[in-house]
């Protein structure tokens, strides 16, 4: 049986998102997908989708959803205070769901995004190979009120005795694990110490597209001129300001920008559970 | 071919960067299509996907699949035995552009500096073939090469916040048409009612890496009929084979 998610208020940045979309870079189309992966992964592992499937990535502030048929859901990620009709559910567990059932969020302890797999996974729309929202691609680029996310139905399971261990370094950890760019020669050779030594704050520009640092400012090589080329999620540029951009899914395809740092997957991760005013360190292995 | 010397380089843990000298150039162009042609073919089971850039071709690859140092190998096998995969057929694409004021908000202003009529800057516009070197910035925003060297100006001092979808621009040495509403700071000359983007159709965008396209001028009339004719699906975009 199928049924939906009804959005009865969208939360401050929420969409559906999935593994990511592959194949299109060649049409300049970014890859989009979860930020967090290792959230959206065990959030989905948990219901027993396969990771690939679409979960719905929250940001800061939860959206209230009603659900029209019974299943299970799984919350994952950053404790933003979730409740099933007014009385607070755990994090990191299967939860059954009935028909008419409201899921809503409160306060942010700790993290910045959150991720609801339902079992199953989102049937949303999948465009060019993918879920994700990314607009143009997609229409819009986060759920609105009164959108109807479709949904298959399950009924109710008896008792779960499942427990996860949870590393809790995704969200205490500010050391971002990376190796070095193509373009890391470009800095001098004290700034090449001294990036992994200085903090960087994350600035109120930080968005699934990218985020912008900000710290002691690095030397900009002068008379550089490179030529736009590739760049990926988790890739850091240094702009003439001498500050650095760390790019994330929704990130454009190429950049002309030289590329210092590339993050590792659990550097992204852990930053993608950051926000404004946050402060990070580069690790280089 | 592929008489360049190549620099590989890994970018993160699943991409092999792969560079060509660093300029501009048709011919460095021709080669990254042919080696990304036989890379695709050859290594398919073992990458994503591969994007290239003016001089650069970047090979995603399953990490579980191949590791960066074999890779490297084998592409490097792959060049030195010289690229024999066919160059697919480059077309021409006519860009149908709307010069008049209400879209070309800046020429006025390009035709003061330039010390020459609004004519002239069309004429100049129109008269080149400007080769497709790559998609990035937005999806369907096409990097072209060949502006004359008499339309290079300055991008803005400080961009709109707005430009609108199908905007045709100059700024620097390079021209683009603006596939989505977008900030921007190139300077806009002119419209095109053509989709530079459509995720509805497979593939999304109608000209390619190594294909041409070259630009008419039409009236807003003929403007307002394309624009219905394209969100009809029943406009057909002329081009030419080589």
């Amino acid at each position: 049986m199928k049924g939906y998610v009804e959005v009865l208020s969208p939360g401050l940045y929420s969409s559906i998102q999935d593994s990511g979309r592959i194949g299109y870079r060649k049409y300049g189309v970014p890859p989009s997908g979860t930020m967090d992966k290792k959230s959206a992964k065990l959030a989905n592992h948990l219901v027993n989708n396969s990771p690939e499937a679409a979960v719905m990535e929250i940001t800061l502030h939860g959206p209230k959803l009603l659900f029209s048929v019974s299943t299970q859901i799984c919350i994952t990620g950053a404790d933003i205070s979730p409740r099933l009709n007014d009385e607070s559910i755990s994090s990191n567990k299967i939860i059954n769901i009935a028909a008419d059932d409201t899921l809503s969020f409160g306060l942010l302890h700790f993290g910045a995004r959150c991720y609801l797999a339902v079992k199953g996974g989102f049937q949303t729309e999948k465009i060019m190979g993918s879920h994700s929202y990314f607009s143009p691609v997609s229409a819009h680029s986060t759920i609105r009120k009164g959108d109807r996310l479709p949904i298959k139905a399950y009924q109710s399971i008896e008792k779960y005795y499942s427990t996860v261990r949870l590393d809790n370094l995704l969200f205490t950890s500010s050391k971002i694990r990376c190796s070095l760019g193509p373009e890391f020669d470009v800095l001098n050779d004290q700034d090449k110490k001294s990036i992994f030594k200085s903090s960087f704050t994350i600035t109120k520009d930080n968005n699934r597209m990218g985020y912008r640092l900000e710290g002691t400012p690095l030397t900009y090589p002068t008379d550089y001129n490179m030529l736009t080329s590739s760049v990926l999620p988790g890739t850091v540029q240094l702009t003439p300001s001498g500050q650095l951009i760390v790019l994330m899914q929704d990130c454009q395809t190429t950049g002309g920008y030289p590329r210092i740092l590339q993050l590792k997957q659990a550097g992204i991760n852990i930053l993608a559970q950051k926000k404004s005013s946050n402060i990070i360190t580069f690790e280089s292995d | 071919m592929n008489h360049f010397t190549l620099n590989y380089k890994p970018l993160g843990a699943y991409a092999l960067l792969i560079e060509w000298p660093n300029k501009i150039d048709p011919s460095i162009l021709d080669e990254i299509i042919s080696l990304q042609a036989s890379i695709e073919s050859e290594l398919g089971d073992v990458i994503t996907e591969t994007v290239n850039a003016y001089n650069s071709l970047t090979i995603i690859f399953k990490e579980e699949a191949i590791s960066i140092m074999v890779l490297k190998e084998r592409v490097s096998q792959i060049h030195s035995l010289g690229i024999t995969q066919k160059q697919t057929k480059k077309k021409t694409w006519k860009i149908p552009v709307c010069y008049d004021e209400g879209f070309g908000i800046d020429l006025k202003e390009i035709a003061n500096e330039k010390k020459c009529s609004v004519k002239d800057i069309i004429d100049m516009h129109t008269g080149p073939r400007y080769l497709v070197y790559f998609t990035g910035f937005l999806p369907g925003f096409l990097y072209l090469g060949g502006l004359p060297t008499t339309l290079v100006i300055p991008r803005k001092s400080s961009p709109r916040l707005q430009i609108i979808k199908g905007a045709v621009a100059i700024g620097g040495q390079q021209t683009g048409i603006y596939p989505a509403e977008s900030p921007g700071g190139w300077n806009i000359i002119g419209n095109s009612p053509l989709e530079f983007f459509n995720p509805a159709q497979d593939p999304p965008c109608f000209s390619k890496a190594g294909d041409y396209l070259k630009f008419y001028a039409i009236d807003s009339m003929a403007h307002q009929k394309i624009k219905e004719e394209v969100e009809a699906g029943k406009f057909e975009i002329e081009s030419e084979s080589e």
